[in-house]
């Protein structure tokens, strides 16, 4: 791959035509679709620079108010649209410090100050709570202020992530500069091996297609993807952010028209010819079977670093601390996976499990079906809902020396406390299977 | 914008924007967390940078988070330039929107820590004085070239908006 494949593309390139060009292109990928009805276009091609309409702004308590606001005030302006501009407190929940606590309360004077309609206060992380609340559509293009807003993408609509600075840019002006990427299709065959995760497919897959496919877009196919819930395909999505991608896509089919009803909306007559053209032009395409995929681990210190978990036993790696948190890894469907693992069974003595379910939707069903309960009968203790440890914000960071595993989907040195801690990602299956051992290790010993 | 000169800072492959702004001093002011930037892979840089140094690295600068931290601890310290063989994208996005020139330089292995180095990113030129090499690289891309010579995307905004070029609401009483 070439990894400058973009930078040439920025070159020499003319500023969006105002007028609507009629041009016949044939075989269009989903982000080409998106981008040109975003851009007011007939058609775009990859490399193309285009200014894309925002439907959606989605800023947060971390790099949101209290960094846009400040702005605002410099510019002389408000927000260009407050039924859009989306605000979620999900980085500093609960208050554990007066800086939090202020951060927190600045966060809900601008919402009041600029009358946002959509406010999401202490609910849950920011990606999911979108998910569950209907806020997503096939084909719709939107912006977040984090990296793994491209969790969005699994409903078949352009969700990306971006700086606050950036977002200031974008709640004063309702649009953005993109370069129209080019897509990289990743399929997937097969059903699972037992404790086998959406998890395990990304952890492959940063080691497989590296870190480096920037201005790319992944979009994953395959039946393996279209047996997956939407929880699981989000995993996809989100971690798309790992391998550097502008964003993954998966094309909207039955299962997301259902999640977008659950979430109180009704999707669009369109929503399913979303999707890319049987003739488009993908700039790679990779076939991967399912069935031989294996549980994975990705050591110290980048999601990239990884391989089969069983390869990590012969180490006897201590676990301190095993974490299930985050957008990515503490879904409904992962507490599932994790307590499938520990029922019956004890956290080992010397290791600490920690639980914060992705949002408080989540929360209340883990609670009503008896998984939390299942967890805190194993020594699991539970947290907050909010993005706390993956990121060294919240409850639950590491010492100097610390050994973690996390069903995060980023291990980057430092991020997680010390800068002399070490993190592990895993599966659901595969950090509960490690609380338990107190080591790493394959979960699929714990579950036949 | 006129050409930069400064010494060079040389780090690696994939530097993520984790290292660059830890998250535990995320609650601080930006003076702080500045002082904290690449502290985990090199512990003297943000206290021995100089106004104007160069940041010379290799692919996927910036992996990772969104945070703007990462790019603004680069402008807080005055680094006059970045030079890498790849960006990740958000952060590159950062760097040209704070108004600090970020360019493609395939050839960053042939600069050295310390050595001499003048940036001038809207000619698309670096010359090494250390070495003697000069380099033509892509300028900043077209469409952008305003912006960064108006000192970034703030600055850009204002001067829109005072010419009455743009609609948005209104800041609320």
């Amino acid at each position: 791959m070439d990894p400058f494949c973009w930078s040439g593309a920025m070159k020499g390139l003319q500023s969006p035509a105002k007028e609507k060009e009629h041009r016949y292109v044939m075989g269009e990928t989903l982000i080409q679709k998106i981008m040109a009805r975003a851009s007011g276009k007939a058609a775009v091609t990859p490399g193309e620079i285009v200014t894309c309409a925002v439907d959606l702004a989605m800023i947060l308590d971390s790099g949101g108010p209290r960094k846009i606001w400040p702005r605002l005030e410099q510019l002389g302006v408000g927000i260009y649209d407050n039924e859009k501009v989306i605000v979620v407190a999900d980085h500093f929940v609960p208050a554990a410090d007066p800086q939090s606590a202020a951060i927190l309360k600045l966060t809900r004077e601008f919402v009041k100050k600029f009358d946002i309609k959509h406010f999401y206060d202490m609910e849950g992380i920011c990606h999911v709570v979108m998910a569950e609340n209907g806020h997503l559509q096939p084909g719709m293009f939107c912006c977040g202020g984090d990296s793994h807003s491209t969790m969005g993408g699994a409903f078949g609509c352009y969700m990306a992530g971006f700086g606050a600075i950036e977002m200031s840019g974008v709640v004063v002006t309702g649009d953005i500069w993109s370069v129209v990427p080019e897509t990289i299709k990743v399929d997937w065959s097969g059903a699972f091996g037992e404790g086998v995760a959406a998890k395990d497919i990304m952890l492959f897959l940063a080691r497989e297609l590296g870190m480096e496919n920037a201005f790319k877009v992944v979009e994953y196919g395959g039946d393996t993807i279209r047996n997956m819930s939407m929880m699981e395909r989000m995993v996809l999505t989100n971690m798309a952010a790992e391998l550097g991608a502008e964003t993954g896509l998966i094309a909207p089919d039955e299962t997301t028209l259902e999640a977008i009803r659950a979430g109180g909306t009704e999707p669009a007559a369109d929503a399913l010819e979303w999707r890319s053209d049987d003739d488009a032009t993908f700039c790679a395409e990779h076939n991967f079977d399912a069935r031989t995929l294996v549980p994975q681990v990705a050591a110290p210190h980048k999601p990239s670093n990884s391989g089969p978990a069983e390869d990590f036993e012969k180490d006897k790696i201590h676990v301190d601390q095993a974490y299930i948190g985050a957008c990515v890894g503490a879904k409904l469907t992962d507490l599932h996976m994790v307590a499938s693992v520990l029922k019956g069974r004890q956290v080992k003595s010397g290791t600490r499990l920690m639980v914060a379910p992705s949002s408080k939707k989540i929360m209340r069903e883990a609670a009503a079906d008896g998984t939390l309960a299942t967890i805190t009968e194993a020594g699991g203790m539970i947290l907050p809902s909010g993005c706390g440890a993956c990121a060294g914000l919240g409850a639950g960071i590491i010492a100097d020396g610390e050994v973690c595993i996390s069903s995060t989907n980023r291990n980057f040195q430092g991020r997680m406390g010390s800068n002399d801690s070490f993190v592990y990602l895993g599966s659901p299956y595969t950090v509960a299977a490690a609380a338990v051992a107190g080591e790493i290790v394959d979960p699929r010993g714990m579950l036949s | 914008m006129s050409a930069v000169t400064g010494k060079t800072w040389v780090f690696g492959d994939e530097i993520n924007s984790d290292v660059m702004a830890p998250g535990i001093y995320f609650k601080e002011p930006m003076d702080v967390m500045a002082s904290h930037c690449l502290e985990a892979i090199d512990p003297s840089f943000a206290s021995n940078v100089k106004p104007g140094d160069i940041i010379v690295a290799g692919r996927a600068f910036g992996v990772g988070s969104a945070r703007e931290q990462a790019a603004l601890s680069f402008a807080h310290l005055n680094v006059g330039a970045i030079l890498a063989k790849s960006y990740a994208r958000i952060f590159y996005r950062n760097m040209l929107n704070f108004g600090v020139p970020a360019l493609i330089f395939p050839q960053a292995d042939e600069i050295n820590a310390r050595d001499e180095v003048t940036v001038d990113a809207i000619a698309g030129t670096i010359e090494n004085k250390t070495t003697g090499k000069n380099y033509a690289v892509s300028p900043i891309p077209e469409h952008l070239m305003e912006m960064i010579s108006l000192g970034g995307l703030m600055p850009f905004l204002k001067k829109k908006i005072d010419a009455g070029e743009l609609k948005t609401g209104a800041m609320p009483k």
